[in-house]
This record gives structure tokens, sequence and C-alpha cells, in this order.
């Protein structure tokens, strides 16, 4: 494993990292004071900083820093995390985000913003209130140093993050304060690779120091456990550095260790009455020469150890303590084997529990996406082999013997399980796109100056990874548009009647084997006068046409469609909801608009659960198989003659109970046949199109219904107008899937060419 | 002429020759991936006259291309007695209806002969990397990518 992939997980991780820190900011938004939310929040900044440092990713480490250094402010009930605080802390995470995605991708980021955040997030750890207008004496003394832009390298500088000062000051003045630091480190701490006497020397480093190793937790050697801490260290510091160094110490260890730091006095002797044992006077150079290395040099830590001089006659001898120590280190590099031992003492189990409320979530792992691909084309491929199989077995034994039939009827059975298990790997929750809208809205809010809250509901509901990550563009566009032009200003909205602050809110659902994703604004709703008025400007509807509400409403999906008065930077240059629309139907989904006036619009959207099968209709048109999307059909019917209305040149109606609807002759549209069928000899399906409106697709007949799996044409081919994509039924033959919605704006009299213009209403 | 000359600098070379109508041609065996039998293709809609339709190879989805239309010749009647060549170009696979696989050939470059100065369109001229002479018969060196341009198959 090279340094790059090592890298690569980090970033994978920081994404989880910022994904939690963002929830648990949100549930502080919403009121939630749990202090174990106060700490995952901490705890995602500090393992970002923390990976980060390890690889020098040095803005990242101070912008990470300084946050922290906040959040540590909070934790502490030192700050009260109320709006103005949570407002500052999750433009923060947004800045984190960005600065984790610069150093991953290499691209820049809006240094002015995060050197402004910096600012605020070190005005608050020093206790003041965000917006106020005295500046407190600590922050004017940092001030300069970060606000001018002309030493802008100097900004990210700590600045000895002001709180400390404030400890520190009054002991300064006295001569070399001592501190009192007991450290008892956790079994964990060994199995995450850290080293007690590592911590030991760094701390040494800090001032004059003397240390005693209590092993009073040591068992008998019957009862010990060689993957278990058992030692403690009390350690008195002489240092002017103050408490925060030594914590900084203890940072990466802080979770797996008790550490208790006190000051004693000012130049006091160390309390050595408090301490069981006089302090042993502490020699570094021993700790420098010991071995890391595996248990082979055994004959030598027994010489250290002796050396060291530290143990007493209450454990049995030198070697043994010094082994446990050995093994206590060996529990690092044998992880697996931690949990067996971990059980044994009280400390670890402690430890344990504080683990799994951590991560209470189920066990995952983490797997290419390509082997995951690779498994479901395979239960593809087996898929399309059974049906092949099945039916050759029909054909060559008409009679079928039972137990051939029963067997085959088992397999289908399980090729389909097997297929849904398969897909269900690839299903992931919604929430990853959801989390990144919150943020978008925090931003859009901010640049319009409208108070927003984004309500999230459902963002556990799963869908297919592909699914995921197309979404989020076209919900970025909506989102903007909810925002920008669907909610109103403050003021428009308490003269309307409203509370001053807008509601969208997001939920994802499953509805009947898709997703449905629902978008809603509490805002003033479609102005049908204005969205009317604006088509018959663009040439988009005649000035007397007679739209329903509804087709208003839908106009909004046309290109070169935007209502807004001014462009502005958000949305509004035109290419808004016909994008959303394109790249929805793109998915295989439908999206629809219901709006009233005063109290807000609502986009619905309709997904496919995944994009690898799709339930189809197989039908014959003109001797050739084809495949119509079983979502896009709402009924079929066997047309009388008395019901087809010949209308115009060569148009074909066809009345279903007392509505008209056009006929669409698909082999026609798909230049299959040179003239049009009789309708009366074939069946209609029913579809709806987005385009608005039903038609009637003529078909030569209905083979029946099947769950097919989509194989690409563009792999190897191209893409055909009209058609959708290919799939290979159980004969071993290539289907066509219908694009119905391309069949239908074609039946419009449009042509079909990859290069759609988009229907005129109607 | 010159540009075989250039292009074809290794000095032994596998061919595999094929026959479209009454004329031989062949190809570069390292771009064949397989060679099997016909079977019926489906059609595709609004696609030019030589692409015959799409066939199911394992799996994958494989356009059939009449090789005889494309060269400009007679279009071909399909049997089982045809042959689809199963080759790579660029990024895509395609399938090539021939009447039939004869020979693979190990040839050096120099038997290849520049082509004569005899074909009038421009087309024909730009698939055509030379002619060879083996017992007697002439075989069409022909590249498969001047034969399926990207461009061409993508606006198809």
């Amino acid at each position: 494993m090279d340094m790059n992939e090592i890298k690569e997980i980090f970033f994978q991780e920081c994404e989880e990292q910022l994904a939690e820190l963002e929830s648990g900011l949100l549930k502080l938004n919403d009121g939630d004071r749990d202090p174990e939310t106060v700490n995952a929040v901490f705890r995602a900044v500090h393992s970002i900083k923390g990976g980060a440092g390890a690889f020098g990713l040095d803005d990242l480490v101070s912008f990470a820093h300084v946050f922290e250094t906040t959040l540590d402010c909070v934790r502490s009930n030192r700050l009260d995390p109320g709006p103005e605080v949570l407002k500052v802390m999750l433009k923060s995470a947004d800045v984190l985000a960005d600065l984790t995605n610069a150093a991953r991708d290499g691209g820049s980021v809006d240094e002015a913003r995060s050197r402004q955040l910096i600012k605020e997030l070190e005005a608050l750890a020093n206790g003041e209130v965000p917006q106020a207008s005295a500046v407190a004496e600590p922050v004017a003394k940092a001030a300069p140093v970060v606000a001018a832009p002309v030493v802008n390298d100097e900004g990210f500088q700590p600045v000895a993050f002001s709180f400390d000062d404030f400890e520190t000051d009054e002991p300064a003045l006295m001569e070399m304060p001592t501190y009192e630091i007991v450290f008892k480190p956790k079994s964990d701490l060994y199995a995450k690779g850290n080293d007690a006497t590592l911590l030991l020397r760094d701390l040494s480093r800090l001032g004059e120091m003397s240390i005693h190793c209590d092993m009073d937790a040591l068992p008998t050697l019957d009862r010990l456990s060689p993957e278990t801490a058992y030692f403690s260290w009390k350690v008195s510091l002489k240092t002017d550095k103050g408490e925060d160094a030594i914590r900084t110490v203890f940072e990466f260890a802080e979770w797996d260790c008790d550490l208790d730091v006190s000051l004693v006095s000012g130049d006091a002797a160390p309390a050595g009455e408090e301490l069981p044992m006089q302090p042993v006077p502490f020699d570094l150079s021993i700790l420098d020469d010991e071995p890391v290395g595996p248990i082979g040099v055994i004959e030598e830590e027994e010489q250290l150890a002796a050396q060291q001089e530290i143990r007493n006659a209450a454990v049995a001898a030198a070697g043994t303590a010094s082994n446990v120590l050995q093994m206590a280190q060996s529990a690092a590099r044998a992880p697996a084997e931690k949990s067996a031992g971990a059980a044994a003492s009280a400390a670890a189990q402690s430890a344990a529990a504080q683990q799994a409320a951590a991560s209470a979530a189920t066990p995952t792992i983490r797997v290419d996406l390509d082997r995951v691909d690779r498994l479901i084309n395979l239960v593809g491929e087996l898929v399309i082999n059974q049906a092949m199989l099945s039916q050759s077995v029909i054909e060559n034994d008409a009679n079928g013997t039972s137990s051939i039939n029963m067997g085959l009827e088992e397999l289908q059975q399980l090729t389909r399980e097997i297929q849904d298990s398969v897909m269900a790997i690839r299903a992931q929750p919604v929430k990853p796109v959801f989390q990144r809208m919150s943020r978008i809205v925090r931003e859009i809010a901010d640049m319009t100056g409208k108070s927003v809250r984004l309500i999230t509901e459902g963002e556990n509901t799963e869908v297919d990874k592909t699914v995921i990550d197309k979404l989020a563009e076209p919900l970025t566009h909506m989102i903007r548009n909810a925002v920008d032009h669907g909610l109103e200003t403050p003021e428009k909205r308490l003269a309307a009647g409203k509370s001053a602050e807008g509601t969208v809110r997001l939920t994802a659902k499953h509805r009947s084997g898709r997703i449905v994703i629902e978008l809603a604004d509490d805002g003033a709703g479609i102005n049908r006068e204005k969205v009317r008025q604006k088509a018959i400007d663009n040439d988009l509807i005649a000035a007397d046409a007679n739209l329903s509400d509804e087709e208003i409403d839908n106009l909004i999906f046309h290109a070169g469609f935007s209502t807004a008065d001014k462009i502005s930077d958000i949305s509004g240059r035109g290419v808004g909801m016909d994008v959303v629309k394109r790249s929805i139907q793109a998915l295989g989904g439908r999206i629809n608009i219901s709006s009233k006036p005063g109290h807000g619009s609502v986009f619905t959207m309709s997904l496919p659960l995944t994009l690898a099968v799709l339930d189809g209709m197989v039908v014959t048109v003109a001797n050739q198989t084809l495949v119509v999307p079983l979502t896009a059909i709402v009924e079929t019917l066997q047309p009388e003659a008395a019901a087809i209305h010949s209308f115009g040149s060569n148009q074909r109606l066809i009345s279903i109970r007392n509505s008209f609807c056009p006929l669409v002759d698909v082999g026609r549209i798909l230049n299959f046949r040179a003239s049009q069928a009789d309708p009366v000899e074939g069946v209609a399906l029913l579809v709806e199109s987005e385009g608005g409106g039903q038609r009637a697709l003529m078909v030569d007949a209905i083979q029946g219904q099947r769950q097919v799996v989509i194989k690409s044409l563009e792999a190897n081919y191209t893409h055909v107008p009209g058609i959708a994509a290919a799939t290979i039924l159980g004969d071993g033959r290539v289907a066509l899937i219908l694009d119905v919605d391309t069949i239908v704006a074609a039946s419009r009299g449009q042509s079909l060419k990859p290069e759609m213009s988009l229907a005129a209403a109607g | 002429m010159t540009y075989a000359a250039k292009n074809l600098t290794t000095d032994g070379r596998e061919l595999i020759a094929f026959r479209v109508g009454d004329q031989e041609f062949c190809v570069n065996v390292m771009s064949v991936r397989e060679i099997r039998g016909w079977t019926p293709a489906t059609a595709m809609p609004h696609a030019p006259s030589y692409m015959l339709g799409i066939i199911n190879l394992r799996g994958a989805v494989l356009p059939i291309v009449d090789l005889s239309a494309r060269l400009g010749m007679k279009p071909a009647e399909p049997t089982v007695r045809h042959v689809i060549i199963v080759a790579q170009v660029k990024s895509q696979v395609v399938g090539l209806l021939v009447d039939a696989v004869s020979d693979i050939l190990t040839i050096t470059d120099d038997k290849i002969q520049p082509t004569p100065d005899v074909i009038s369109s421009e087309f024909e001229r730009s698939f055509a990397r030379g002619v060879l002479a083996i017992e007697g018969r002439l075989i069409c060196l022909i590249e498969l990518e001047s034969v399926f341009p990207q461009e061409e198959r993508e606006a198809a």
C-alpha cells in the first residue's frame, strides 16, 4: 500500500467525518444539547486535523485547529452553542469541506472566507458573542495578524488561540508552576499504535519532570492478560508552557487514556504526600534505546528493565513487568485478538463500551465499486442464462417432467433473489446528497438575505448509487430555485402573515418500487399570470391558448424559461428547470410540480431504484421485439374500429371513455414499416409522457411482462433516438427498449434526431 | 506507397484473410477478437443501410456491419454460412459480416504493395492500406479504423 492509497483512505474517512460533523452541528442547531453530540462533532474535526497533520496538509490543519479550539469551548461549556454560534460553525464545516476537497483535488479555496471564519471562530473561543459591537481586548491583539491581508501567510499561524492566554496569564506571573499529570492508558492506546514512552518523552521536553509508574493494577502472572494495559503514570512537571501544552502532547491519545492534569502550586515542591512513593528521576536516555521491535529482543529488554530501577519489590520481577509492556505493545500488532484481551480489564471494558456507543451502526466494509459492478454484471448474465435455459426446456420438452419444471422454478426464484440482494449492495441512503443540500440552502439564504430552514425527511431511504450520484445536480438546481424564486423575502413573508423564516422540505420515500423525492417550499407558489405572460413573450404558447393551471405550471420546465425579474447569480440564467427535467428523465424518472398560490410549490420526482434492471412489457412491432418500460404504461386496450377516428391528413385519434387520444404508430416512427398499420389488428398501450398528456402507442401484439437487464447501446454502438437501451431476452436475442418520451415527441411531428428541441406546450 | 512503408514497419505480421463477394480482404489479426457464425440480428431503427442490427455476444450488445455494403458492394443476404468477425475498433467492439474466412497469412512488410492507382472513390482509397499477391490471388489489406471512423458512427 503506497502513500497515495493511504491518503485516499484518509480522504474517504474525511468525507465520513465531515458528514458526521455536519449532521452533529445540525442536531445542535435543532436544540440538541447532548454532550455526546458535541463530542462527536469535536471528534470529527479532531480526526480530520490529525490525519491532515500526518499528510502535511498545513492549511487544513491550521483551520481545523482553530475550529477545534472553538468546539472545545463548547465542549467545556464555556461557549453556549446558540444559533449565531452554530451559523459560524456550519460555515466553518463548509470551509473545512472545501479545504479537504482542495487538498484532495488540488483546487483552490476562498482564502478570504476561511480567514474571515478563523477570525470569527477565534472571537467565539474568546467568549465573544458574534456580531457584538465591542471588540474585546484579546482579539484586538490578534486582529492585526489575522485581518491584515498583507500578512496572510501568517494569518494561519495559531495566533496562540487566545483562551490559552486567559488561562496562562495568571499562572505565568509565578515561577514555573508544577502540574501533576495522571496518565492512565487504555489497551486501545497501544492497539492503535501509540506508545506511552513516546508520549512521556514528549512531555519531558516541556520542562523539569519527575515520573512515577503505578503498577498496582498489575495482576499476578497467572491472571495477566498480555494485551491489557495495567500501568499508569503519575508525572509531576515543572513547566511554564501551560496546561494546554501538556494536553497537546496527549492530543492523539486523548480518547484512549484517562488523563488528569492539575495545577499543584506555583513553585511548591511536588505534592509528594499524594503519591504513594517518591518520584524517581526519569532518565530519558533509557527510553531512547528501547526497542519497539519484536519479542525476540527480550534479553535486551530485561537488561533495560533492570537498568531502569523503577521497579520495587511489590512486583515479582523486573523482567515480567517489562514483558507486560512489551506484550501490551505487541497488542497493537495483533488487533484481531484485541477484543479477547480487552474483556479482561474493567478499563478496557469501558473503552469498548465507549467505542460501541460511538459506532452504534452495523459493521461495514469498504469494497471497490468495480467489484460490485462486476458482480452485478455477472448476476445479470445469470438471469439471462436462466431465462434461456427455461425457454429451451419448454421448447424441447413440451410435456415437461414436473421435476425439471420445479427445479427451474426454484432456480428462477433463486436468481431473482440473488439479483435483488446484489442490487441491494449498490443501494445507498440518500443522506449524503441531502446533507449537501443543507449547505446549499445556507449559502443561497445568505446570498439572498432570506431566512430559510431546510427540513429533510427519509434520508435513510436507499437507492442505487448511480442514481444518488446523478441526483445531486438536479436537486441542487431545484433547491436553489426554491430558495431564490420560491421563497419570499422575510418582509414579504411577514406581510403575507407567514413566519419570517421560510421552510424548504426535502423528503425521500419508497413508493411502489420507485423512490419519490419531494421538494416543497412554503413560498409564494408559481405566479401563473407571470409564467403565462412569459411563455407568450417567448413564443412558447399562443396568446389565446387555453391552458389548465397544471399545464401553466409545467411550462417552467421548458428551455429558456426563467421568471426571475432580474437575472441573479444563483439562478435565472434560463437553463434552470429544463435541465433539471432532462437529467431526471435521463435517470428514467419523472418530475411533476404542483403549486398553490400563496402556499408554495411541491416538486415531486419519481426515480427508479436502480438503473440496471427495468420492468418492461415485451411487445411485437413489425416482427421486431421491443420492450416498453412498464412505468410509462397507464393501461392497455384493444382498439375497436368504431373508436378510431381519422384526423387531419395522417393523424388518427382513438376515443377512450369519451376523450380523444392521439394514436402513435411505433413501427412507423421507428421506420420499421413504410405505411401505417391497421390499429384494429394491434394493441394500444396508453402511455403517460413527460411532455404532458397521454398517447396511445400502437403495437402489433403484447408478448408478456418481464424484468429485463438494461444493456448499454452506447458502449459498442451509438445512441439511437427513440431507443433508451437494449436488453437480452430469454431466447438470447437482443431487444430494444423504447424511449417512450422521444417516441411521443416524434409523433408530434418532430424529427427523431438526437438533438431534440423541447416540445411546445399543448 | 509511402504510407504503407511508413506505417508497416514490423517485419513479420499476421493477417486474417476473408472473402466478401468475389473479393478477398485481410485485416491485422491483432484487432480480431473472435470469429463466430451468423445469428439473426435485431434491426435498429434509423440505422445506415450497412448496419444489420445488434446481436447478443455473451451479454454484451454487438452491432453487426455488412462489410460488403459498407465497402460499397452488393448488400449481403446473410445465411448460416456467413461468418461474423468480432473486431476491436478503437474502444468499441463491432461484428463484421463476411462471406467466409479464408486464411491466416504471415507476411513481411515488403510483400505489401501500394494500392494501385485505379480506385476512383475517395472512400475506397481511404481504407485500402495496400494489396498482397498470395498464390496468384489479390488480397486487399484494409484498416478497420478507416472503415469505421468514430465520427461517422456517432452521427449514424
